[in-house]
């Protein structure tokens, strides 16, 4: 699906930023068709996913995982095995390239769980350029491993106080930086959020996750997997996931959203499954809102999907019924967290367990975007209370 | 003609440019936000922003971050910011929100109820004009303000001028709202630039913030917008003084503007 020449995916999606920020847009847009039309950009781009990032990576059948669970045969689509440990280095490659292309040199971006500031700090490190990545203060302290990571790497971590101290808030600062500085700035957005041209640019960076996973699947399976599953925040692992199957109708799309304490709770980041339409940080897309349309606090043991909005290409699955969203609580993803250590001997992150938590209950031959490895979700998952129970009590919070 | 257009064809008659002060409605409460509305107008403000408070106001700094956020925990809604500011007599009054706020309940509901509670233009910042026909069917009854940044291309700024009624917002820097201690370079020659391209009165804002600010622009352009140097006084003055120091410092604004054509 290619949006509009406004950037709208049907209703969803658009440009919907301060006027400081349009001519950027309009910039960004002309650089990447061009880099689209340019082979070089291509080869390039492939080449540093090949030899940097370590590309493709394995279509993974796990065993013991399907023999717990309900499902013939389960596939990990090992993203976590990327360089930096996530999906999120594909999309920040791209735009590395891109910024070049712009003749930018001062990089900043937003980051939730930190794996897109990581992969950001990278992509800055490799190709020379200045690096500030906004990230909540809460999450800061949850994913304290990524902040050092990125510190190590060269970038200023810019910590960000006002309102939920999350990514959301992460987000408003990252777009002020960029107003204020847009002449000098690429802004690397992390998800298939934001004004358009973000939403498009991410997809097709990360749709080589899809691309390569289908392409695996016909060749070791000789078919295509029944359902597709990822997590989503943002949601730029699953539409990378879904772009490559959308036009499968045999293929069942499954986007798992975080549940937090329950939907009915209100503590939770379920936006396809308990928002509405709404604008938020440059697109118009399902937001978690009151009736006033302020944007409502989430809550997600996950920091990479603790998020309000959504990408808008999503909500136009959603509508549209190509992609079914379905949520999952903390404990959920918790428990398939320690079940995906255990069984397979991989340890994924918070975000992806909630994809694996979703997954255990599907019939048929399941695929599932491993998107990230959990080792920076260590002292979350330590201090949850179900893990200290066996030692402590059950009166335990974090 | 709406009572924007009026009040600047008088403006244009008596050779004076406007007084345009921001505040945010509920900030630091409803009632002190009522005595700061009049205050306003008593110091002679020919327009007045009233803004609309939402979670996250990306084009703004951390002034009025910070007042929209402490609105918002008081209490303040669009109804209730409307009816607010339905009774100000006198300027003209404009409503400043994001396009989240106007969409909630429909584009046509909010100007509709606005219009109703005596507004006749509005200032929404992540609404291009783009954007805005696309949720904006036909005539909102508001004139929709067009904003022109540092960034803004020739070819798009031509685009964005067009059409007649209300004013043009000149953003005077790339950047998020602030009170700041100088002018941009170059700001006089940005200003004739856009009035080179439209009849429309042009006014000035983001980082107006003194006297000495308001007398050098109102030698060129049509009026400027004051909005975070008056968090600022609000603040300092505490509840009890804000509407009195406001309406000094206003009054200081409106002798150095008119002063600025003579």
């Amino acid at each position: 699906m290619k949006p509009d020449r406004h950037g709208y995916f049907g209703e969803w999606g658009g440009q919907y930023v301060p006027e400081t920020l349009m001519p950027a847009l309009q910039e960004l847009e002309a650089a990447y068709r061009d880099a689209r039309r340019d082979p070089a950009f291509g080869r390039e781009l492939r080449g540093l996913l090949r030899d940097y990032s370590g590309r493709p990576t394995p279509l993974y059948e796990a065993k013991r995982l399907s023999a717990a669970w309900k499902a013939d045969r389960v596939f990990l689509k090992r993203e976590d095995l990327n360089h930096t440990g996530a999906h999120k280095i594909n999309n920040a490659l791209g735009q590395a390239l891109l910024a070049r292309r712009l003749g930018k040199k001062r990089i900043i971006a937003e980051t939730g769980a930190g794996q897109h500031g990581v992969a950001t700090a990278t992509v800055c490190a490799l190709f020379g350029l200045e690096c500030r990545v906004y990230m909540g203060v809460e999450d800061m302290k949850r994913q304290a491993p990524n902040v050092q990571r990125m510190r190590l790497l060269g970038a200023e971590v810019a910590p960000v106080e006002s309102g939920t101290k999350t990514l959301k808030d992460a987000t408003n600062e990252a777009i002020r930086d960029w107003v204020t500085k847009v002449s000098t700035t690429h802004y690397i957005i992390g998800s298939t959020v934001g004004p358009h041209p973000y939403p498009l640019l991410v997809r097709d960076f990360q749709s080589v996750i899809g691309r390569e996973a289908r392409a695996q699947s016909k060749k070791k399976l000789g078919r295509l997997p029944d359902v597709v599953v990822a997590c989503v925040g943002g949601g730029s692992n699953s539409m990378g996931m879904f772009h490559a199957f959308r036009g499968d109708s045999r293929v069942k799309l499954i986007g798992v959203e975080a549940a937090g304490k329950g939907v009915r709770s209100g503590a939770h980041a379920a936006t396809l499954t308990a928002g509405r339409p709404g604008v938020l940080h440059g697109s118009r897309s399902y937001l978690l809102q009151d009736a006033n349309g302020q944007v409502t606090g989430t809550h997600s043991i996950s920091a990479g999907l603790d998020y309000p909005g959504v990408g808008p290409e999503h909500s136009f699955l959603k509508d549209s019924g190509r992609a079914t969203y379905v949520a999952v609580t903390d404990s959920q993803a918790l428990d398939a967290f320690r079940e995906c250590c255990r069984l397979e001997g991989i340890i994924p992150a918070l975000e992806t367990s909630h994809a694996l938590a979703y997954a255990r209950r599907l019939k048929g031959i399941v695929l599932i975007c491993l998107s990230g490895r959990g080792d920076k979700d260590l002292a979350t998952v330590m201090n949850s209370p179900s893990t200290r129970s066996g030692q402590k009590g059950r009166d335990d919070r974090h | 003609m709406t009572a924007i257009d009026e009040r600047f064809a008088e403006l244009r008659r008596a050779n004076r440019p406007a007084l345009m002060p921001y505040l945010c409605a509920g900030f630091p409460d409803a009632a002190t936000f009522r005595s700061l509305l009049r205050a306003a107008a008593d110091a002679g403000s020919d327009l007045v922003e009233i803004g609309v408070p939402f979670s996250d106001p990306i084009a703004d700094g951390p002034a009025i971050q910070h007042a929209s956020h402490e609105a918002l925990v008081a209490g303040a809604t669009p109804d209730r910011a409307l009816a607010w500011s339905r009774d100000l007599a006198g300027p003209a009054k404009v409503v400043m929100t994001y396009a989240n706020v106007v969409l909630a309940r429909g584009a046509a509901a909010f100007f509709r109820r606005a219009s109703a509670a005596g507004f006749s233009g509005a200032i929404i910042p992540d609404l291009t004009p783009e954007a805005a026909r696309r949720h904006v069917n036909g005539a909102s009854g508001l004139d929709l303000i067009p904003m022109i940044a540092p960034t803004t291309t020739p070819a798009r700024m031509r685009t964005l001028v067009k059409g007649r009624g209300g004013f043009v917002y000149l953003v005077s820097v790339a950047g998020v709202t602030g009170a700041r201690r100088d002018l941009p370079a170059g700001l006089e020659a940005f200003v004739q630039r856009v009035k080179r391209e439209t009849p429309r009165p042009v006014c000035v804002g983001f980082g107006i913030a003194t006297t000495a600010h308001a007398a050098a622009v109102g030698r060129y352009a049509d009026g400027v917008i004051v909005g975070s140097a008056l968090v600022r006084i609000i603040r300092e003055a505490g509840k009890r003084h804000a509407a009195r120091n406001v309406g000094i410092f206003l009054g200081r604004m409106r002798r150095a503007l008119d002063a600025s054509r003579r």
